[in-house]
Order: structure tokens, then C-alpha cells, then sequence
């Protein structure tokens, strides 16, 4: 089989997976070696996939041949598919000719359960030790630990990725235990906790002496699959914070479940994928990261999930509608952070701007506010936009109208379109 | 105080030194040109030789005010904001009058179109630091784009770190002008007629690879050409190896890439960097 054939089946068996990032990497070009991973805090997009997501890596599975069989997943060991596996010397040709050419960022690699777990990751070591040491590999790596793995060989994974992550994908035991019957919760914290404390080690070690090796210096980060199973988004988003609170997780994806498989314990095959609700836990996660949120302000048993119509943001708005209007002149950090249509970056414009005079409205804008969104919600010297009048009713109107062109509309000819490229 | 229109060659210095000779003569400019552009109007005009003493004196003078106003005059020539000149000039006038408080307010009528025109210019660079594509020709990089914004002088500090054993030039389509970058030295110089050698059958190999892994990653079932077009947009796919044609993906031995593989016309052989000449207009001083 040659290389193109492997990279084809391979790059398909990977493409489920969401992670695709070089965020948080901190590698200076070093003298002898090729490649940096110091662009810029965002991360790097190389290039954009037709169904819209950003590819910084060149994301394929070490093989994909899997002695697991869980139901929701291509390389599932009862499903009949051509099954295919890289050499460390191929890979490692392939990633170095890509940077070079600069296709990619780095390397997403990932792996099916070839024989066991520690057999697996030993593949994995051994390829990237190769890219790092012979072929002097300086790009981003992001590694995934395989769950059941030894912790001697997730260290030593760890000290040669920058990034490790282990998928959850299920977001409840009930889900795993159905699902994914040979993965157990434990399997999978485990790793994940190990990571976490190696990583904190290897900081403390770093503050001492300054070529202490680092490990996974871009942190972890996990995925769930959304719409698999019956959990709803209050469940996610709690677990979310959960992680990001207890495993100090970078990030944590999102992927839509893509029907697969027939089969009796999941969504049938001409389900759509829940885009929108991942978009909609997308936008809440930002809120929990960079707004200062919490998942049960968002959310609580009563709202268990979120308002397709609006962005949770604006939904919090609506239901909080005594803590508006907020003056841009007067309020603190966190309050313009509460007001839908101003962000991170406009509210430290904001703080900035007005330290040099009283703000108007006609100010806003060019500042960055959203003014569409965010006229409803805020004043500016004391007024608000010219002949503003609403109700809440007309208001949400307002918010829907507001967000409808930004969303995608999925009307039925396009699969055939895409099916012709 | 009289209003005048000043003339200069097109170099960063050159625009310093109108701000000097404004201040020298006590006039306040209306307009601010390069030489070639000239159009009589009913305004006075005047030719401004360019003096490197004078540009260091202003350049240093606004470090000195504010170091973050330097960067973005620097920057802010380096855009294709209309008139630029003059809205740059602006902005160092008001510095001077005002002090640095002003550019607290991002919303300031006289800072917001420079710092819109820089952030614009940013965001293209930060694009183009993952959508640039390179061939390998015979050992030597060579890539090409074609940017709104002179990105190059931007561009250069990533691009020379990551293949710091490399040697690559880019060429920017737009402004006729290529980077360099060769046994650790990086230069930038106009370079007005370029073609890129056809592919080796190494070269078409990989790029045959990456347009296949391109294809595979994308999950059918989710396709949204919007959302790739807004991340995306489209002017940038003309240089993307992943939307060129078939022939793109052949190899062809042309009689000129036999004979002197990896040098297409105008690039000099590999390992050599071109002789020195003037300093690129977007070089800061």
C-alpha cells in the first residue's frame, strides 16, 4: 500500500476527532532543528476543510486497526473497513515535508488500539522520538494518550508532545457502559489526573532550573461527543466546568455526532449532526473560560438546555433583565463582560477609552461593540440609542433577527454539491 | 501658517522627512505623495529630498513620545489604506501637540483610521503565517502571495525563525518585491517580473498528498462553504496549493528547471542572496 493510500485512509479514520489547535505552544526556533511553534497566542490555521473547521495539523491515526468496538466509532473492530498503518519513518517524512512546505503547524497523532494500549503508545513514542531526534522536528505535536496505557509511557509521550490530550467522548458512565464497553470512567481519568499533576511538577521544576524538561507544555484537553447519547447540555457544560476547575484543562471539544453505524442504542443514520447545539455549548464554553461565568448561571434544571433561538449569552440577558442597562462609563470589567455584543477585547477597549473622556454611543462601535446586540443592554452617558423602544417579547425578536445571518442555513442540495467536488 | 502638498520618493524616510520639513517650514500639509503619483493641484507643492538624519530625528522623537505610536506609524505605512501618508502624518501631529494620552481612545477620530488600517494589516499577516504555500525547488523554499498590505516586512520574523536552516523567498505579487532569507540573513527587495519553476515529481508528490488529505478531512456531513469562506476568504485561495487545478499536481521537466534546478527566473542560484541595493521602502529606519 503506498503512502497516498495510507494518508487517505488514515486522515478518514482520524477526521472525527475535533482537536485541531497549536495554541499554547512555546517552542523558539533553536539552531540545527526545524520549525517554531511561537506564533502568536491564537494558534495558527493553515487552512480551512470544506465543512468550515480550521486544520493546523496534519491529523491522522498511528494505524487503524482497533481492538475496541465501540458502538459510535468508525474504527470499531466490527466494522468493515480497510485498515492501514503508518511507519514511524513515513510519518515522520510526511510531517517534515508538510512543515516545510508549510502545510501544517505540526502533528495531531492519534491511534486506533492496535494489540493493547502500551503497545500502541510504544508505536506512538517511537514515531515521535524519531521526528524530535533524527529528523529534529521544533513544529507543535499533539499527542493523545491512549486510556489503559502505563503511566512510564504517558510520561515519556509527554515529554516528547506538546499538547497531550484523552477523549472522554461520553459524557456520562450510563453512555460508556452502553456504548463503549471495553473503556471504563476510571480508564480514562486516570491519565488525565496523571497529566495534570506531571504537569504542574514539570512548571515547578522549570522554575528552579531552567532546562528542566517540559511536559506537555501546552497543557491537555478532551472532546465529548454531543447528540450520541440522551445527556443534556446543563450535564455537558457541568462536567465541563468540572474539568476545567479539577483537571485544569485547556480545552475542552465539542463534536457533533456524526451517525456512523445502525445501531439500536444511538441515533439513526439520516440524523443530522446537532450543529447547532455544539455551536450553542461552543459559545457557552467561551463564556466559562473568558466572561466569567458559571455553568449553573447558564443553565439550571428547570433550562436544562439551550435556546436554539439565541446565544446563551444573550439568553442569560434575557432572563436577567434588572441588571441592565449597563453604563459603559461607570461599570467594572466584569458587568461590560455580562452585556451581550461587547467581548473580551471591547471591553478592554472600553476600560482604555474612557480613561481619556466620557463615552458616547456613536463611540462604541468603533471600539468594537456589537451595537446590533448590544444597544438593548447598555447606555452611554446616559442615553441609549435614538428611538429605542422595545418590549422583552420584541426584544427577543430583535436578538434572533440579529444572529439568523450569522448562522448557517443547511438547505438540502448541498451534499449532492459537495459529492461532485 | 500655509497649506502645501510635499512630494517625496516613496521610502518610510522619505515620509519622516516631509513630517520634519513641515515642521521646518511651518506649514501644514494637505496632502502627502509619492513623486510618481504627482498631480499638479491649486495647492503649493514642494519636492522633499529624503535626508536619513532627518528621519532618524522624527522617528526617534515619537519613540520617545510613545513607543507604541512609532510601531504604529511604522506599521501603518505598510498598509493599503487610501492616502495613508496623510493620516499618518496626522496622527504624529497630533502626538506632539497632545502628548500620548489620546491614544488611550481607540475610538479617537484621527487614531482610528490608522489603528483600523494596522489592525487590518495584522490580521492579513496572521492569515498569511498559515495560508502561505511553498515549493521545494531543487532545495531552496520559494512561495508566493499576493496581500493587500505589504506583509513582508511582517511576515519576515516568523518565517525566517521556522526554517532558520533553510532557504527560502516569498514573493509578494502585489507590490513586486520578494523576501529573501539565506545562512541566517533576510532581505527585502523589489523584484518586478517572477515566475515559479514547475514541480519536480518530489514536489508534485507532496503537493498530490496534501491536496488528498485536504479532501479526506472534511466531514461531509457538516460541509458549510460559508463558514470556510468567512475563515477563509477567497482571495487568498488563488496561491493555496490545495484549490489549484490538476496540472498543478503534474510534473513537468522544463528545459529551464533541468538546467538550473530550484532558480526561476529572476531568483538567484541557491545559497546566494542578491546584491545589495537600496533598502526596501518598507524597511523602518
Amino acid at each position: 500500500m503506498d503512502v497516498l493510500e495510507k494518508l487517505t485512509i488514515l486522515t478518514d479514520a482520524a477526521k472525527y476527532d475535533a482537536a485541531c489547535t497549536s495554541s499554547g505552544g512555546s517552542r523558539t526556533a533553536k539552531k540545527g532543528y526545524i520549525g517554531n511553534t511561537s506564533t502568536s497566542l491564537a494558534g495558527c490555521c493553515h487552512t480551512f476543510s470544506a465543512d468550515g473547521r480550521c486544520v493546523t495539523l496534519l491529523k491522522v491515526l498511528m494505524t487503524n486497526r482497533c481492538v475496541y468496538d465501540c458502538k459510535y466509532c468508525v474504527n470499531r473492530r466490527s466494522n468493515e473497513t480497510k485498515r492501514a498503518a503508518f511507519t514511524p519513518e513515513e510519518l515522520a517524512d510526511l510531517t517534515i515535508n508538510f512543515y516545510r512546505r508549510n502545510y501544517i503547524e505540526g502533528l495531531f497523532l492519534s491511534s486506533g488500539v492496535f494489540r493493547s494500549p502500551d503497545y500502541t503508545t510504544e508505536l506512538m513514542i517511537r514515531s515521535l522520538r524519531l521526528l524530535r531526534e533524527t529528523y529534529r522536528f521544533n513544529g507543535y505535536i499533539h499527542a493523545k494518550a491512549i486510556p489503559g496505557a502505563a503511566p512510564e509511557l504517558v510520561e515519556q509521550l509527554g515529554f516528547l508532545a506538546d499538547r497531550l490530550s484523552v477523549n472522554i467522548e461520553l459524557p456520562s458512565e450510563a453512555g460508556l457502559k452502553a456504548l463503549a464497553p471495553d473503556k471504563t470512567k476510571q480508564a480514562i481519568l486516570t491519565p488525565m489526573r496523571q497529566i495534570q499533576a506531571r504537569n504542574q511538577q514539570s512548571r515547578e521544576e522549570l522554575a528552579k532550573y531552567r532546562h528542566a524538561p517540559k511536559f506537555a507544555p501546552a497543557g491537555q484537553s478532551t472532546q465529548l461527543i454531543v447528540g450520541a447519547t440522551a445527556d443534556n447540555d446543563l450535564h455537558i457544560l457541568r462536567l465541563t466546568q468540572g474539568l476545567y476547575d479539577r483537571y485544569r484543562l485547556k480545552r475542552v471539544f465539542y463534536s457533533a455526532y456524526v451517525p456512523v453505524v445502525e445501531h439500536a442504542l444511538l441515533p439513526a443514520r439520516d440524523v443530522k449532526p446537532p450543529l447547532l447545539r455544539e455551536h450553542r455549548l461552543y459559545q457557552a464554553d467561551w463564556l466559562l473560560r473568558f466572561y466569567g461565568f458559571r455553568a449553573q448561571e447558564l443553565l439550571d434544571e428547570a433550562h436544562p438546555d439551550f435556546d436554539p433561538r439565541v446565544d446563551p449569552k444573550c439568553s442569560w440577558a434575557l432572563a436577567h433583565l434588572d441588571f441592565f442597562p449597563v453604563e459603559v462609563n461607570a461599570a467594572d470589567y466584569e458587568s461590560l463582560l455580562r452585556i451581550p455584543g461587547v467581548g473580551v477585547t471591547s471591553a478592554r477597549s472600553i476600560l482604555a477609552a474612557r480613561r481619556t473622556g466620557p463615552l458616547h454611543l456613536e463611540n462604541l462601535p468603533k471600539l468594537g461593540v456589537v451595537m446590533k446586540r448590544a444597544q438593548y443592554f447598555l447606555t452611554a452617558s446616559g442615553k441609549t440609542a435614538d428611538g429605542l423602544r422595545f418590549t422583552p417579547d420584541s426584544l427577543l425578536r430583535g436578538l434572533i433577527a440579529a444572529e439568523r445571518p450569522l448562522l448557517p442555513q443547511p438547505p438540502m442540495e448541498q451534499l449532492s454539491l459537495f459529492a461532485a467536488v | 501658517m500655509t497649506e502645501m502638498v510635499y512630494c517625496y520618493d516613496g521610502s518610510f524616510e522619505g515620509f519622516l522627512c516631509c513630517v520634519f520639513d513641515s515642521y521646518a517650514n511651518r506649514e501644514v500639509l494637505t496632502a502627502i505623495c509619492r513623486d510618481e503619483d504627482f498631480i499638479p493641484t491649486l495647492f503649493a507643492s514642494r519636492a522633499i529630498p529624503t535626508d536619513r538624519d532627518h528621519a532618524g530625528r522624527v522617528y526617534r522623537k515619537i519613540v520617545k513620545c510613545s513607543p507604541w505610536a512609532a510601531e504604529l506609524v511604522r506599521k501603518g505605512f505598510l498598509t493599503c489604506l487610501p492616502d495613508r501618508e496623510i493620516h499618518l502624518y496626522r496622527l504624529v501631529r497630533k502626538l506632539l501637540r497632545e502628548g500620548p494620552g489620546f491614544l488611550g481612545n481607540l475610538s479617537d477620530p484621527v487614531l482610528y483610521p490608522v489603528a483600523r488600517a494596522v489592525r487590518h494589516l495584522e490580521g492579513e499577516a496572521h492569515l498569511l503565517k498559515g495560508f502561505v504555500r511553498f515549493s521545494d525547488l531543487g532545495g531552496v523554499l520559494g512561495g508566493e502571495i499576493e496581500p493587500k498590505n505589504r506583509v513582508l516586512p511582517i511576515l519576515r520574523g516568523h518565517f525566517c525563525a521556522r526554517y532558520l536552516n533553510e532557504k527560502f523567498f516569498l514573493y509578494d505579487r502585489t507590490h513586486r518585491e520578494a523576501l529573501f532569507y539565506a545562512a541566517g540573513k533576510a532581505m527585502i527587495r523589489p523584484l518586478a517580473d517572477f515566475q515559479m519553476a514547475p514541480p519536480d515529481e518530489n514536489e508534485a508528490a507532496y503537493r498530490l498528498l496534501w491536496k488528498r488529505f485536504y479532501d479526506t478531512i472534511a466531514i461531509k456531513e457538516r460541509y458549510n462553504p460559508k463558514c470556510r469562506m468567512t475563515n477563509m476568504p477567497k482571495r487568498y485561495w488563488n496561491t493555496m496549493t490545495e484549490f489549484q487545478d490538476e496540472s498543478y499536481f503534474t510534473a513537468r521537466s522544463s528545459p529551464a528547471a533541468v538546467s538550473d534546478p530550484g532558480a526561476p527566473a529572476g531568483i538567484p542560484a541557491p545559497g546566494t542572496l542578491p546584491a545589495p541595493g537600496p533598502s526596501s521602502p518598507g524597511s523602518a529606519p
